[in-house]
Order: C-alpha cells, then sequence, then structure tokens
C-alpha cells in the first residue's frame, strides 16, 4: 500500500482550522497540527491569572482540536522570531496592532520549514477568502502564498475551490471537487459543517486569535513603546500587558495593580525584575513599578498604592517598598485623593 | 530506568507544555520525567497534550502553590 500523503495543518484552536485539517482527514490524508506561541495568543493565560475566571474550565482550544480530531499537535514556541512581525510588519497594521498579513505569512513559512524538515508534504490553513478584513482578501491570500515562499504547497480547503489549483489538487493527493468554496463573513456554513461533524462546544474567539486584535491591550503596548523610547518587548513586558490595572503617573514611571488575590500572586513573581510596593499598614494589593524611580517618584506611587487599598481614606498609610536592587524600606503616606488621579493615568 | 525534572514554575501556558515536549523528544521510550508547574492550566494541558502524543500521565499532585505531573515517555512512532 502507498503512504498516504502528508499535511501539516496550523491550528489556532477555532473553528476554521479544525473544518479544514477534517476535510483533509476525510480524503485519507495523514495530518499533523501545529500551533504556533507567539506570546499573545488569546490562550488559557488570563483564565489562569484572575481569582474570578479561576471556576472556567481552562482548556487550552489548539489541544483540544487536535484530540477532537485525533491528531498529533505540536506546539511551536515563535516568540523570539515573532517579535520582528510585530515590531516592523511590511505591510502595517490592522485596526489595532495585529501584523495580521505578516503574521500569515510567517507562520506559513515557519510551517514550510516544518514540512521541510519533517518530511511532510504540503500546509493547510482554515484561511477563508473575505472572512478578515486584512489577512484574508482574495487580493492578499496570493501574498500569504508568495511571501512564506511555500506557493502552491500551501492548501485552504475552505475555499479552494476559489482559487487557483495547488500541487496537492494538481498531483490528486486530494480531491478538490470535494474541497469547499466558502467566502466571506458569514459563519453559517461552517457552523452547519460542525454540526453535521457532531463537533460541538468549540471556540469562538469573538476578534481574532490574539491579544493585538484587542483596543485595549493595543494601547498598553503602544504606552510601553513610546515610554521606553524604543520599540522592543520581551515575553514578561507582553505577559504583564494583560494583567492588572496600569497606571502611568508619569512618563518615567507605569504601577501595575493587581485587581484580585489571583493577581498578586501571579505579580509577585516578578518582584525580583521590577520595584514592588504594597501597604502593611492596611490590606491592598500588590503594585509593580516599571521604569526608573526617584524618591520623589517612589511617594507618589506609594500614595497612588495607598489609594487602591483599604487604606484610601485613611491619615496615613505605611507602604512597604521593595527596590528591584534587594533593598527595601519603609514610607508613611498619605492616600491620594481619588478626585486627584487624571483619568489619562490610567493607561 | 531514568528518572528526569523538569522546572516548569513561573510559566504560564502553553510554555509547560513546550518544555515538556522539548523534554521528551529528547527522552527514549519508557524514561519517566517529573514536569513541576505553578500554572495549574498544565493540570489541564499537560494530560491532554499527553494523550494526543501517545504519552502516558502516571501521576498528578496538586500542591497547592505548584503541581506535578509524572510521565512516561510513550513509543515513538
Ligand atoms: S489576529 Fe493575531 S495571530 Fe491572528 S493573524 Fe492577526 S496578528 Fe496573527
Amino acid at each position: 500500500m502507498t503512504q498516504p500523503r502528508k499535511a501539516a495543518a496550523l491550528i489556532s484552536g477555532g473553528l476554521d482550522s479544525l473544518l479544514a485539517a477534517k476535510l483533509m482527514l476525510d480524503q485519507g490524508i495523514h495530518v499533523e497540527g501545529i500551533n504556533f506561541f507567539t506570546g499573545f495568543c488569546v490562550e488559557g493565560h488570563t483564565h489562569a491569572i484572575r481569582s474570578k475566571d479561576k471556576n472556567k474550565p481552562k482548556r487550552n482550544n489548539a489541544l483540544w482540536v487536535a484530540e477532537t480530531l485525533g491528531i498529533k499537535l505540536h506546539i511551536v514556541d515563535v516568540i523570539e522570531p515573532y517579535k520582528e512581525v510585530v515590531l516592523n510588519p511590511s505591510h502595517g497594521y490592522g485596526a489595532n496592532l495585529n501584523p495580521c498579513l505578516d503574521c500569515k505569512g510567517f507562520m506559513v513559512g515557519k510551517a514550510l520549514e516544518w514540512i521541510q524538515e519533517n518530511g511532510f508534504d504540503f500546509i493547510v490553513t482554515g484561511e477563508v477568502i473575505g472572512q478578515r478584513p486584512m489577512s484574508q482578501r482574495r487580493d492578499t491570500m496570493p501574498v500569504i502564498a508568495r511571501e512564506s515562499g511555500a506557493g502552491d504547497l500551501l492548501l485552504r480547503p475552505l475555499c479552494a475551490r476559489l482559487l487557483p489549483e495547488t500541487k496537492p489538487e494538481r498531483e490528486g493527493w486530494v480531491d478538490r471537487e470535494r474541497l469547499l468554496n466558502l467566502s466571506g463573513r458569514n459563519r453559517k456554513p461552517q457552523i452547519a459543517l460542525a454540526k453535521q461533524y457532531g463537533f460541538e462546544d468549540y471556540a469562538q474567539p469573538a476578534g481574532g486569535c490574539c491579544f493585538l486584535t484587542d483596543a485595549a491591550y493595543s494601547k498598553k503596548l503602544a504606552d510601553l513603546w513610546e515610554n521606553r523610547g524604543e520599540k522592543q518587548y520581551d515575553l514578561d513586558d507582553i505577559m504583564l500587558l494583560k494583567v492588572g490595572r496600569h497606571v502611568r503617573p508619569k512618563p518615567n514611571m507605569k504601577l501595575i495593580v493587581a485587581r484580585d488575590d489571583g493577581e498578586n500572586n501571579f505579580l509577585s513573581g516578578y518582584k525580583k525584575r521590577f520595584t514592588s510596593l504594597y501597604s502593611v499598614s492596611h490590606k491592598g494589593p500588590l503594585v509593580l513599578l516599571d521604569g526608573e524611580a526617584d524618591d520623589a517618584d517612589l511617594e507618589l506611587a506609594a500614595r497612588l498604592v495607598a489609594r487602591f487599598g483599604q487604606g484610601r481614606d485613611a491619615d496615613a498609610v505605611n507602604i512597604s517598598i521593595n527596590l528591584n536592587d534587594g533593598s527595601s524600606r519603609e514610607m508613611v503616606i498619605s492616600p491620594m485623593p481619588v478626585n486627584e488621579i487624571p483619568q489619562e493615568w490610567y493607561v | 530506568m531514568s528518572h528526569h525534572q523538569l522546572d516548569a514554575r513561573n510559566l504560564l501556558c502553553p510554555m509547560p507544555v513546550i518544555r515538556t515536549q522539548d523534554a521528551v523528544t529528547k527522552l527514549a521510550p519508557g524514561e519517566v520525567v517529573e514536569v513541576v508547574c505553578t500554572d495549574h492550566g498544565a493540570l489541564n494541558d499537560i494530560p491532554a497534550w499527553c494523550r494526543i502524543n501517545g504519552h502516558k500521565v502516571i501521576d498528578t499532585r496538586d500542591q497547592g502553590r505548584e503541581v506535578i505531573i509524572t510521565i512516561e515517555v510513550g513509543q515513538s512512532d
């Protein structure tokens, strides 16, 4: 018997990539999933952090898709190489800081490297023409195939019949007639297909597959770049943007204020890297200070920290300040009145 | 049989899964690795990853702040 052809399917965890991979399995293709972790992915993190979300199931959707389909899943850490995509996207950003077109090209390019290393024949994605304003347009889909280097090794089973024939179709590895011709933003055909296959409980992310499509998140990232004076980030930076209330009283310092016990625990893991503050005389949140602060700045920070704790109406609150050089001290201050905190300080 | 330890503390999912995956690739079938995590999401994700990829979860222990998941590497195909 001849060996089945092998496809690597990009699995985001959403419905489209689930269906695309399923269509390939139906045609007797050996499918394995690849999921790229960029650091911005909308996965369990925030659930894992916030106490109020503790009882929601914390499942990883890409793993769920793979298990539902009975295929292997390879999760690939692309945090480092992905930075170039976010920092300098040649096709620019979408509505927020989402560089979708460059991102898709990057991921398909990485998938190409992967299939070459692992002896697979082609790449499958769940893209649908016209589904997303930037990366999934009729005119941008060839850009992804071309710039990734994948060319006609890239098959999009959900809309393949509206696109030029690819190698897997030409060579007869897959039957073009059994591929789909979906287009547009209407999700009904996918939902109907899911029902037909008996898929339930699949994830339906609202905006997109990552935090970069989120306006509030993008604003925090832009603020970070602007005030650091350079467009750079590391994994800690982008994780912390998902956590806490962010308050920037001055360009040189930002406070990250925990909103509940879960965030308190999470932020306490960063005490070595950042200066941290909390009230010792009253209950209150743990606060990280990002930036360089002099004594006057620390006093301002301490007054803000007091404002977010139960001592907000007290005359004096004792704040413990633990500098990231290991030294610590206490400062007795009066909490900053709520009406003295300008709205613009909230990032 | 060799017994390995993997420190995945202070990492958020899916990083503990990625570290587990990288560690397991380097091990032979039958070898055992104990993964220590602080993200409780790993209690779902690592067993799911093991089921998908044919490895066996021998034990999971929730110790409050830390969770420990012990895996036996399956046969590679
Ligand atoms: S939403 Fe995020 S992960 Fe998805 S294509 Fe756009 S930039 Fe990439």
